[in-house]
C-alpha cells in the first residue's frame, strides 16, 4: 500500500535507514516565526560580539534617551545603559535558561516515566503520586517559595525552572511505553531475546521522541514566560545579571516616561513564544496529524 | 459511586499533607529567618531569644509535629512582622483577591467559551481567524507585560483608568482585564478544537441526518459532549488564576494575597508563607476535586468506572 | 527419538479483581497441560477464546511463567523469563504473532527490523547481513525493493511475511505461531500457510500451529491436540481427528468444517455460551454444553485417556468405561 503523497514531498533518507518526509511547503507566518527563532538564537550564541556596550557601561550624559540615536538604537535606561546591548545579553540569558530548563525536564520527566512503566508497582505509584503533587501548585507559587529561600544564583534558577513540566513529559513517556510494551512492537523485540537496554534505546523512545519534541515546543515558551515572571517579581536572576523579565520589571518604574526600556524586551518575549507557539503547532501537525 | 468519590477525596488529603510538609521543609531547611529578619547587626543572643521565642531552636521534627498539630486547631502562627495572627493577616486580604479573580474567571467563561464555540462551528471564516488569532496572542503575551501595556495605554496616554491602589471599583477594571485575557484566549482555542472534535464525530452526522435542526443538534448533543474536556481545563484554570493574582497585584499594587505573597516571600515570613501556600493547595484541591466529581456527572462512561 | 520441547502437568494461574476492594479470584488459563513436540513435527492447538491456548503458546515459549509443572527444551529445563540465559534460547524458538503491524516497529524499515536477530544474536558478520536478509526476503516472497519499505506501506500478507522472516533469521528449532492468519483474508492464508509449510520442510523446523479456525489447522498439523478451557480434551494425528473425533467438542468443531463436495449431514451444534475461565463449571468443564452429559460429567472431571495408538480423550462417555453407549 503506497503512502498517500501530499503536494511534493521530498524524502529524506537518515542514517540508520529511516526516512521522513519533509514538506516542501511552509505556512508563511510559520516560516517567519522559525526565523525569528533562528535570529534569537544567533544572537544568543554571538551576544559577545554583536553586543555594542558592556551592559554596565553607563553614559550619564544620556540618561532615559529615547530610541533612535545613532548612539543608543533602542535608548538607554535611568542609569544611562545601553538597551540594546542589555537586550541582546538578556536575550541569551533567557533563551540559556529556558533551553536548559526544558531539557533538564525533558530527560528527568521521560526517564522516570520510563522507569514507571518498567517497574510498575511501587515505583509507579511513587511517580504519579510526585505528578499529581506537581499538578497540584501552580509552578509560581512554588518557586516563589523556593527562589526566596534558597536564594536566586543561576544555578538554581535553571535546576528549578527544570522542575516545570517534568510531570507531561513523565505521562507521556509511561503511557506510550506501557503501550508499546503491552501488545506491541516492544514486546516482540524483547522476545526476539533483546536486553531492556535495546529495547528502550532502539525502539521506545524513538517512538516516543516525536510526541516528546512537540511537548518540549510547549514548555519552552511558558519557561520563558515563567522565568520572565520570577524576574519581573525581583525574585528570578538578579543584577548585576540582566534577563528579559527583570528589564520588564526595572522598565516598571520608567513607563511614563521612558517606556522603550519596558516595551523592547516585552516585544522580544512575545514574539519569541509567538515563534515558538506557531513552529510547535505546524511541526505537531506534521508529526502526529491525528492530534487536532 | 461512593467509592469513586471517596478514593478522590482520600488523593485530596495526601496531597495537601505533601504540600504542607514540601512547604515546611523548604522554608525551614533553607536558611536562617532569624537573621533575616532581625538584620546583621544585632548581638547574638537577641538572635538566640528570637529563635527561642518562635520556637526555632527545637530539632526539625519536632516543630514539624507542633506545626501540624496547630494547623489543625486552626492556628497558623503569628506573622513575624506584624505580630498579628498569619491566619487572619491573610484572612484579611482574601476579599481583595476575590475581587479580582471572581470577575476574571467570569470573564473568561462567558467570553471565551462561547467565542470557542462560535468558531468551532464556522470553520474558516473572518470570525474563526480571529478568534484563533486573539487567542493565540492571548495567551502568548506574558501577565506582566499585558498588565503594564494596558496601564501604558489607558493610564498614562489615554488617562481614562487608574494604575494602581484600591479605592474605587475603576481601579479594579485593568486588574482584571489583565487577568481575564489569557485564560480567554486559552479557553477560546481550547474550546474550539473541543468541539471540532466533537462535530466530526459520527454521532453528530447521525444527528442531523435524523432531521433534527441545527441548533437542537448542537444544543443537545454536540455541546453536552464538549463540555467534558472543557470542565477539565476550567478546573486547571483556578490554579493559573491564582498565579495569575500574585503577579497583577504586584503590577497595580492591589492588596491582596499575591501581593502578600510575594512581600512575605521576601521578608521570610514563615508563617504568612505556609499559610497562604496552604490555602492556595487546598483550593486547588478542591476544585480538582470538583472538576473529577462534575466529570463523573458528566460523563455516564466514567460512572461506571471501578476504580484503576 | 527424544521430544523438542515437552511440558508437563503445565499450570498457570492469574488473578482477576473485581473493582477496587473485591477479593481477586484466581483462573486456571491453563490447569494440567502435558504435551510433546518432535523435532520437526507439527502440533496444532485447537480451541476457542477463553480455551487458554495463547497463553499455552506463551509457556512454551518461557514467556509466561508456570506455576506448577515444568518446560523442558532441548532436554534442559526453560529458563525464567527475561533472563540472560532465555534471551540466548531466544535464537532457538521463536513467536510470530496474528497482528503483524503490532508486531513490527513503525518506525524502522523491514530490513532493519529481519536484521535485528542477527545482530541480538551476533549470529553473523555484519558484512553479511545483508546478503541473509535479502535470503530471508526471498525464501518468504518479499520482493527485494521491499527491504527499504515501512510497514504500514506493506499489504498484511506481506507484513506477516516479514514477521515470518525475522522469525526465521536466527534459524531457530521451534517456531510457535499463534493465530497467524486470522488477521488476513482467506486468499493470503492459504499462501501463508503453503509458505510456512515449505520453510519447515526445508529447515526442519518444529512447529505449534495455534489456532481457533479447524481448516487452517488441518492444512499444516501432524498431530492435533484440542482444548477447552485450559485442558486437553483429545489429542490424536490430524488424520484421525478430522475423520474420527471423539469428544463431543471436538466432533462438533469438526462437523462444523466444510468439505469440498460433501453435503453438510448431521451437524453437531453446540450450545450455550463460550466458557469463561473465571466461572468454571464443575466436574467436566464442557457439561453445560454436551449434548451427551450425564450426571457423572456433572461431578467428576474426566482424565485424558489413552484409546488408541498415540490417542487421548478426555471424555466419561465416549472414552470410559459406557464407550461403547454412546459411540
Amino acid at each position: 500500500m503506497a503512502n498517500v503523497e501530499l503536494g511534493e514531498a521530498r524524502t529524506v533518507r537518515m542514517a540508520n535507514g529511516r526516512t521522513s518526509r519533509l514538506p516542501q511547503t511552509v505556512p508563511p507566518l510559520v516560516f517567519l516565526g522559525i526565523l525569528w527563532l533562528l535570529t534569537m538564537v544567533v544572537v544568543a550564541a554571538f551576544a559577545d560580539h554583536i553586543r555594542p556596550y558592556n551592559i554596565t557601561a553607563m553614559d550619564l550624559t544620556s540618561r532615559l534617551s529615547a530610541p533612535g540615536s545613532t548612539k543608543h538604537w533602542l535608548g538607554t535606561d535611568e542609569l544611562g545603559r545601553d538597551v540594546l546591548s542589555r537586550l541582546i545579553q538578556s536575550i541569551r540569558l533567557s533563551l540559556i535558561i529556558a533551553f536548559g530548563a526544558t531539557l533538564l525536564s525533558a530527560v528527568c520527566g521521560t526517564l522516570l516515566g520510563f522507569a514507571a512503566a518498567r517497574f510498575r508497582g511501587a515505583v509507579e505509584h511513587v511517580v504519579l503520586v510526585l505528578a499529581d503533587f506537581q499538578a497540584a501548585l501552580p509552578f509560581l507559587i512554588m518557586s516563589l517559595a523556593v527562589l526566596a529561600f534558597f536564594g536566586s544564583s543561576m544555578v538554581l534558577l535553571v535546576c528549578l525552572m527544570g522542575f516545570y513540566g517534568w510531570e507531561r513529559y513523565a505521562r507521556i513517556a509511561r503511557g506510550l511505553a506501557i503501550a508499546a510494551g503491552a501488545q506491541g512492537y516492544a514486546a516482540a523485540v524483547v522476545q526476539l531475546g533483546a536486553t531492556p537496554t535495546r529495547v528502550y534505546l532502539r525502539h521506545i523512545l524513538p517512538n516516543v521522541a516525536s510526541t516528546l519534541i512537540v511537548s518540549m515546543t510547549l514548555t519552552f515558551p511558558e519557561i520563558i514566560l515563567m522565568e520572565g515572571g520570577l524576574s519581573f517579581l525581583g525574585l528570578g536572576v538578579q543584577p548585576p545579571e540582566t534577563s528579559l523579565g527583570n528589564m520588564v520589571g526595572f522598565g516598571r518604574e520608567y513607563l511614563t516616561r521612558a517606556p522603550w526600556v519596558m516595551l523592547a524586551p516585552a516585544t522580544v518575549i512575545m514574539l519569541t513564544t509567538l515563534s515558538i507557539s506557531l513552529a510547535g503547532d505546524w511541526l505537531r501537525d506534521k508529526l502526529d496529524p491525528t492530534v487536532s | 459511586m461512593i467509592r469513586f468519590v471517596l478514593v478522590r477525596l482520600f488523593r485530596a488529603l495526601i496531597t495537601i499533607l505533601a504540600v504542607v510538609t514540601f512547604a515546611f521543609v523548604v522554608l525551614r531547611m533553607s536558611g536562617d529567618p532569624a537573621q533575616v529578619m532581625l538584620g546583621p547587626d544585632v548581638p547574638q543572643d537577641s538572635v538566640d531569644a528570637f529563635r527561642k521565642a518562635w520556637g526555632l531552636d527545637q530539632p526539625l521534627w519536632i516543630q514539624y509535629i507542633a506545626y501540624l498539630k496547630s494547623i489543625f486547631t486552626g492556628d497558623f502562627g503569628v506573622s513575624m512582622r506584624d505580630k498579628a495572627s498569619a491566619l487572619r493577616l491573610v484572612m484579611e486580604r482574601v476579599p481583595a483577591t476575590l475581587q479580582l479573580t471572581v470577575p476574571a474567571l467570569i470573564l473568561k467563561l462567558v467570553i471565551g467559551i462561547p467565542a470557542g464555540v462560535y468558531a468551532a462551528l464556522h470553520r474558516q471564516s473572518f470570525a474563526d481567524r480571529g478568534v484563533i488569532l486573539l487567542a493565540i496572542l492571548g495567551f502568548t503575551i506574558p501577565s506582566f507585560v499585558m498588565g503594564l501595556v494596558l496601564v501604558l495605554i489607558f493610564s498614562v496616554m489615554l488617562g481614562l483608568l487608574p494604575s494602581g491602589g484600591q479605592d474605587t471599583w475603576m481601579h479594579g477594571v485593568l486588574p482584571t482585564i489583565t487577568m481575564s485575557i489569557g485564560g480567554i484566549g486559552i479557553l477560546a482555542r481550547f474550546s474550539r478544537s473541543a468541539m471540532i472534535e466533537v462535530m466530526g464525530q459520527p454521532y453528530i452526522r447521525t444527528a442531523s441526518a435524523k432531521g433534527l435542526k441545527w441548533s437542537d443538534v448542537v444544543w443537545s448533543h454536540a455541546l453536552p459532549n464538549a463540555a467534558v474536556p472543557i470542565v477539565t481545563i476550567v478546573g486547571f484554570m483556578v490554579g493559573s488564576l491564582i498565579a495569575g493574582a500574585v503577579v497583577v497585584e504586584s503590577i497595580f499594587s492591589w492588596p491582596g494575597i499575591g501581593r502578600l505573597l510575594v512581600v512575605s516571600v521576601s521578608n521570610r515570613d514563615l508563617a504568612v508563607v505556609q499559610c497562604i501556600l496552604l490555602i492556595i493547595a487546598a483550593t486547588m484541591v478542591v476544585s480538582n476535586l470538583v472538576v473529577d466529581l462534575l466529570y463523573g456527572w458528566l460523563d455516564p462512561r466514567l460512572r461506571s468506572h471501578t476504580g484503576h | 527419538m527424544t521430544p523438542l520441547i515437552e511440558v508437563r502437568d503445565l499450570v498457570r494461574i492469574y488473578h482477576v479483581r473485581h473493582g477496587l476492594f473485591g477479593r481477586p479470584t484466581p483462573v486456571r488459563a491453563v490447569d494440567g497441560i502435558s504435551l510433546a513436540v518432535m523435532p520437526g513435527e507439527t502440533l496444532g492447538i485447537v480451541g476457542e477464546s477463553g480455551s487458554g491456548k495463547s497463553t499455552l503458546g506463551r509457556m512454551l515459549l518461557g514467556i509466561d511463567a508456570a506455576q506448577e509443572g515444568e518446560v523442558v527444551f532441548d532436554g534442559k529445563p526453560m529458563p525464567a523469563s527475561r533472563t540472560l540465559e532465555w534471551r540466548k534460547l531466544r535464537a532457538k524458538m521463536q513467536l510470530v504473532y496474528q497482528d503483524p503491524l503490532a508486531a513490527l516497529d513503525r518506525r524502522l524499515t523491514i530490513a532493519t527490523q529481519l536484521s535485528e536477530p542477527l545482530e541480538i544474536h551476533r549470529l553473523i558478520p555484519r558484512e553479511h547481513r545483508a546478503a541473509r536478509v535479502a535470503e530471508l526476503m526471498n525464501a518468504v516472497g518479499l520482493r527485494p525493493d521491499q527491504a527499504t519499505r515501512f510497514p504500514h506501506e506493506l499489504s498484511g500478507g506481506q507484513r506477516q511475511r516479514a514477521v515470518i522472516a525475522r522469525a526465521i533469521a536466527s534459524r531457530p528449532k521451534l517456531l510457535v505461531c499463534d493465530e497467524p492468519v486470522s488477521a488476513l483474508d482467506v486468499s493470503i492464508q492459504a499462501q501463508i500457510i503453503n509458505m510456512l509449510r515449505d520453510l519447515q520442510q526445508q529447515h526442519g523446523i518444529a512447529m505449534v500451529f495455534i489456532s481457533h479456525d479447524l481448516k487452517v489447522v488441518r492444512n499444516m498439523a501432524d498431530k492435533v491436540a484440542v482444548m477447552y478451557l485450559g485442558r486437553v480434551v483429545e489429542e490424536a494425528s490430524a488424520d484421525v481427528i478430522f475423520h474420527s473425533p471423539m469428544h463431543p467438542y471436538t466432533r462438533a468443531l469438526v462437523s462444523s468444517v466444510p468439505r469440498a463436495g460433501i453435503p453438510l449431514q448431521g451437524r453437531a451444534i453446540l450450545q450455550g455460551e463460550p466458557p469463561n475461565p473465571a466461572n468454571r463449571p464443575s466436574g467436566c468443564a464442557f457439561h453445560p454444553r454436551c449434548p451427551l452429559a450425564r450426571d457423572l460429567c456433572r461431578i467428576d472431571a474426566p482424565q485424558l485417556k489413552t484409546v488408541g495408538h498415540e490417542r487421548t480423550v478426555a471424555c466419561h462417555v465416549t472414552a470410559g468405561e459406557d464407550a461403547r453407549i454412546a459411540a
